[in-house]
């Protein structure tokens, strides 16, 4: 007798041994390197790394559709066990019109501008041979597959009419439209709200559950492979250096790699006081440096000289495991690249704050005569020496607050802005030498915040002449001595921004503000454009520059991950409403605003569990037409049910000393539940 | 002024006298503010002023030249439109390769001739040597459509020179962008025809700005036909504008001069009314 098998189909994706190289300037640079791995129907795949390690190279490869310069020079890729290598172009078209969907990860620039969405999603089901009526009942069924609310609007819009997670919707209904074999979202969350990134994984996972479509989904964030994938690949300089079931892969990572990218990124409780972050020392190597050994193994604390002058097997782990290296036993006992000394305990002193807003608000004139409310009433303080955490959604508030801390924006009349006790003028032109000195700031995008023709000294000279006045050779000191503390070398100074990293670039920035030793330091999301080991390395600094310089930080982020571990107090911000204020521990533990709750359960994390995911209905209002009453209610999950909420402002209450919350339940009906 | 008239009366022999009232007639005594404040004050009510070269008002030789060259311009920028474009186009679409550097390269060439340089050498090849066509530009009074054309075919030939080459960088730029764009991308991995892919969802896009470089290059046209009308003796709004500076007959070279301005007004406002009807963006801005 003979066993049944399940009828088993060829796997949706099958790579083996895979080669890509650029040509620039004349030169073949190898890109990928021997990238192999299988995804079997049903099953969702996650490629991880930072930057410039190979993934959208893969994602392209995969669909034929490399850069001009881009070429497979090896190996080979079968998609539903059809030979891709051998197709030719029309064949290659029908793939791509029945096989093969892509997910971009900026959902504002996959469509196209000019033409109105139902006719792109309807395109998808004509090259299939649907007549123009089909197809537009076709699509606007998969519209309603994605649990798009009204799609007979989102059909008439133009892109730029929908919002990101809309739009994102949107591709995904196009992608899953026709079934495909293989499914893949390359960043398919990075450009969205965490609140957004949540509902648009929720739908991949249900969509999957519903399809059961082989997904490849490509992220430089561990949590989102965490919480979509099967089985994971880690990338590193175009190479899978580790594979396997992505809790065995996080949880009992067996290659250097890995282990450093896990340790570079805040877990759900770790605070500057109580974890150091680690980071991976180096740069990733340049594709046109010739590979002898391990790849990884300039960067690698494990290294010995096997691992520089040969390169490591693929070993097999057992489980579907692999990782290439010589160590995989040793990999977990990676020494730390920083030390494991902690701060010592933070010198907070919450006597007198150094920054008071009072009555804050600002009140954008809009296109068509209406006043968008940007920032609504906000009072809030920070206090010597610490880190005020400031959270929300693209459009709450955050940069407008910032811009309006440092005098970029002036605040409608009415506002109050004290620096050290006293009233600073509006706007930066307004306010004395001294308050410019105390308060400083640090953009996200160090490319455009630092001015391109200057060198490194030139920028931090600038910066002690107007805030510090030293001359000569104390300046000179001074220049070095300040690049020393952000962990650059003296050779870094005659360099233009240009020949820096983006950690090396941020690092200058965060020179420059500290050149006038400011009390206050805005930093608006100045992590945001770097991988996770500059990011460590960067927050690491911080952390530094802060107790010693006893500094206090106004920390802007939409990533709740860093801001946890960052921050003492935290700001909530909703709409331009501050929804709540108060000690770091206490928001994150609750009890909490339904909207604070609703974000921190969005966040996905590397551990399999967290809390249950609260929904929020709808999209953000527009700021030019906030609600009445609770901005919040139209999207709160514990509105109350007596017609409060949609016309009362709720006061700013203080539930617990040093917590406000700005909600009408009473404090035992707050979450968590 | 006063000594400019003296001069030229003294050559024609005038007496003191009959200069005064000339003088007094025109009504060039008046200070030079003045003199201007008149003839921007008699534009409202449609007098353009009056020709010191013909003595008759301005306008009846200004408008029939002006219908004239907008001939000429028309001619020109039918062949020029199309050419160029489909020209950018192209390179886009083999950029890097042979054609994309032949294009691009006679296009710089081309627009870095001058016209009377590259006018003098068509009239030399097509009209003296080959004899296939007319060396000046007008044709006989009352000819038909077909042989005017082929009267301002030598003379549109150097304004297209001109301006291909700037059309066709600008539609190959515009072109090479949507080409490069992510949602190029996402129509072609729809699994879309190439045809398909170009025509609906680059071109679109990639034409948008290059109909509004287009639109206000009609304004620098009319500007530029002075040199070509002078050369193929056509009697345009160019060469008008060329002999009234000759004859130093100011008010005709004021009307001119106003009139091209007038003509580059309208084509740049032409081009900002298009826009939103290619771009919804534009059009739909804040109707949401």
């Amino acid at each position: 007798m003979t066993m049944i098998e399940p009828a088993k189909g060829p796997d949706a994706l099958e790579i083996e041994h895979l080669d890509v190289a650029y040509r620039v300037r004349g030169v073949d640079q190898p890109t990928l390197r021997d990238v192999g791995f299988h995804i079997g129907r049903h099953e969702s795949f996650g490629l991880v790394g930072e930057s410039g390690c190979g993934k959208s190279t893969t994602a392209l490869a995969i669909s034929r559709y490399l850069p001009r310069n881009g070429r497979i020079t090896a190996g080979h890729i079968s998609v539903g066990g059809r030979d891709l290598m051998s197709m030719g172009r029309e064949e290659l078209r029908l793939l791509r019109a029945r096989s093969i969907s892509m997910v971009y990860q900026e959902p504002m620039r996959a469509l196209n501008p000019s033409i109105r969405v139902g006719r792109q999603v309807a395109e998808v089901f004509e090259i299939l041979g649907a007549g123009k009526g089909e197809a537009r009942e076709r699509a606007e069924a998969a519209l309603r597959t994605v649990q798009i609310a009204d799609p007979g609007r989102v059909m008439r819009a133009y892109p730029h009419q929908l919002s990101g997670g809309m739009l994102q919707r949107v591709v995904i209904a196009m992608a899953i439209a026709v079934d495909p074999t293989l499914l893949i979202l390359d960043e398919p969350t990075t450009a969205l709200d965490a609140t957004v990134e949540a509902e648009v994984l929720d739908l991949v996972a249900g969509l999957r559950a519903q399809f059961g479509t082989a997904v490849l989904v490509i992220s430089h964030n561990l949590a989102v492979i965490a919480k979509v994938c099967d089985r994971v690949g880690v990338m590193y300089a175009g190479q899978i250096v580790e594979q396997g079931p992505v809790d065995q892969v996080f949880s009992d990572p067996r290659h250097p790699y890995t282990v450093g990218l896990l340790r570079c990124v805040p877990r759900r409780g770790q605070r500057k006081d109580l974890h150091r972050l680690d980071t991976i020392p180096g740069f990733l190597p340049r594709p046109e440096e010739a590979q002898v050994g391990c790849v990884y193994a300039t960067r690698c604390g494990l290294a010995d000289d096997r691992c520089r002058t040969a390169r490591p097997p693929v070993v097999d782990l057992g489980s579907g495991r692999t990782s290439q290296c010589f160590k995989t036993d040793q990999a977990r006992e990676l020494p730390w690249v920083t030390s494991q000394e902690l701060a010592t305990a933070a010198k907070r002193r919450f006597d007198e704050p150094l920054i008071r807003i009072k009555h804050a608000s600002k009140t954008y004139p809009g296109p068509h005569g209406e006043r968008v409310h940007a920032l609504v009433d906000v009072d809030l303080e920070v206090f010597p020496g610490e880190t005020l955490g400031i959270v929300g959604e693209s459009g709450c508030g955050k940069s407008t607050l910032a811009r309006v801390l440092v005098g970029l924006t002036a605040p409608d009349a009415g506002s109050v802005v004290e620096i050290a006790g006293r009233q600073a003028g509006p706007v930066a032109a307004k306010r004395t030498p001294e308050e410019l000195r105390l308060l400083q700031i640090v953009f996200q995008n160090p490319d455009s915040a630092l001015n391109r023709r200057h060198s490194v000294r030139r920028i931090i000279t600038r910066a002690l002449i107007k805030f510090a006045r030293l001359r000569g050779g104390e300046r000179e000191r001074r220049v070095e001595e300040i690049v020393g503390s952000v962990r650059m070398e003296p050779r870094h100074l005659p360099m233009r921004p240009a020949q820096l990293s983006g950690g090396l670039k941020q690092r200058v920035a965060i020179a420059r503000a500290f050149a006038g030793s400011p009390s206050v330091l805005v930093c608006d999301e100045p992590t945001s454009a770097l991988d996770v080991s500059v990011q460590a390395a960067v927050l690491n600094l911080l952390v530094d520059l802060q107790e010693r310089e006893d500094v206090a930080y106004v920390f802007i982020s939409h990533d709740l991950g860093v801001v946890r571990y960052l921050a003492d107090r935290i700001v909530v911000l909703y709409l331009g409403w501050i929804m709540e204020y108060g000690p770091a521990e206490s928001v994150f533990a609750g009890p909490h605003h339904p909207y604070t709750e609703a974000l921190l359960s969005a966040v996905p994390t590397i551990e399999a569990t967290g809390p249950e995911r609260i929904r929020l209905e709808g999209e953000i209002p527009s700021p030019a037409n906030p609600p009445p009453g609770c901005v919040f209610h139209t999207r709160c999950s514990r509105r109350l049910s007596d017609g409060t909420c949609e016309t009362i402002v709720p006061a700013f209450r203080e539930i617990q000393p040093g917590k406000f919350v700005r909600c009408h339940l009473p404090v035992e009906q707050t979450g968590p539940a | 002024m006063g000594r400019y008239l003296a001069q030229r009366a003294g050559m024609a022999g005038l007496t003191l006298f009959l200069l005064s009232i000339i003088v007094f007639v025109a009504g060039q005594v008046k200070p030079l503010l003045v003199q201007y404040w008149d003839w921007i004050s008699g534009i409202p009510r449609g007098d353009l002023g009056f020709s010191y070269q013909y003595r008759a008002p301005v306008s009846s030789f200004l408008f029939p030249a002006l219908g004239q060259s907008l001939k000429l311009a028309a001619v020109a920028f039918v062949i020029v439109v199309p050419l160029s474009i489909l020209g950018g186009v192209v390179a886009a679409l083999y950029r890097g390769r042979t054609a994309d550097r032949v294009i691009s390269t006679t296009g710089f060439s081309l627009s870095t001739v001058p016209e009377f340089v590259s006018g003098i050498v068509l009239i030399v090849v097509f009209a003296v040597q080959l004899q296939v066509l007319p060396v000046s530009a007008a044709a006989p009074p009352g000819s038909g459509l077909f042989t005017q054309l082929r009267y301002l075919l030598l003379p549109a030939i150097p304004l297209v020179f001109v301006l291909f080459g700037y059309i066709a960088r600008m539609a190959r730029a515009s072109t090479v962008e949507a080409l490069e764009s992510d949602y190029v991308r996402t129509a072609a991995l729809k699994g879309l025809p190439q045809r398909v892919v170009i025509f609906r969802h680059v071109l679109r896009n990639s034409m948008l700005p290059t109909i509004t470089v287009v639109a206000t290059q009609m304004g620098y046209l009319i500007g530029g036909l002075v040199v070509t009308e002078t050369l193929f003796n056509y009697p345009g709004l160019g060469r008008l504008i060329y002999d009234a500076g000759n004859q130093k007959d100011f008010p005709m070279l004021e009307a001119g001069v106003l009139v091209i301005g007038a003509v580059y007004l309208t084509a740049t406002l032409l081009a900002d009314m298009i826009t939103p009807l290619l771009n919804p963006r534009v059009r739909l801005q804040g109707a949401e």
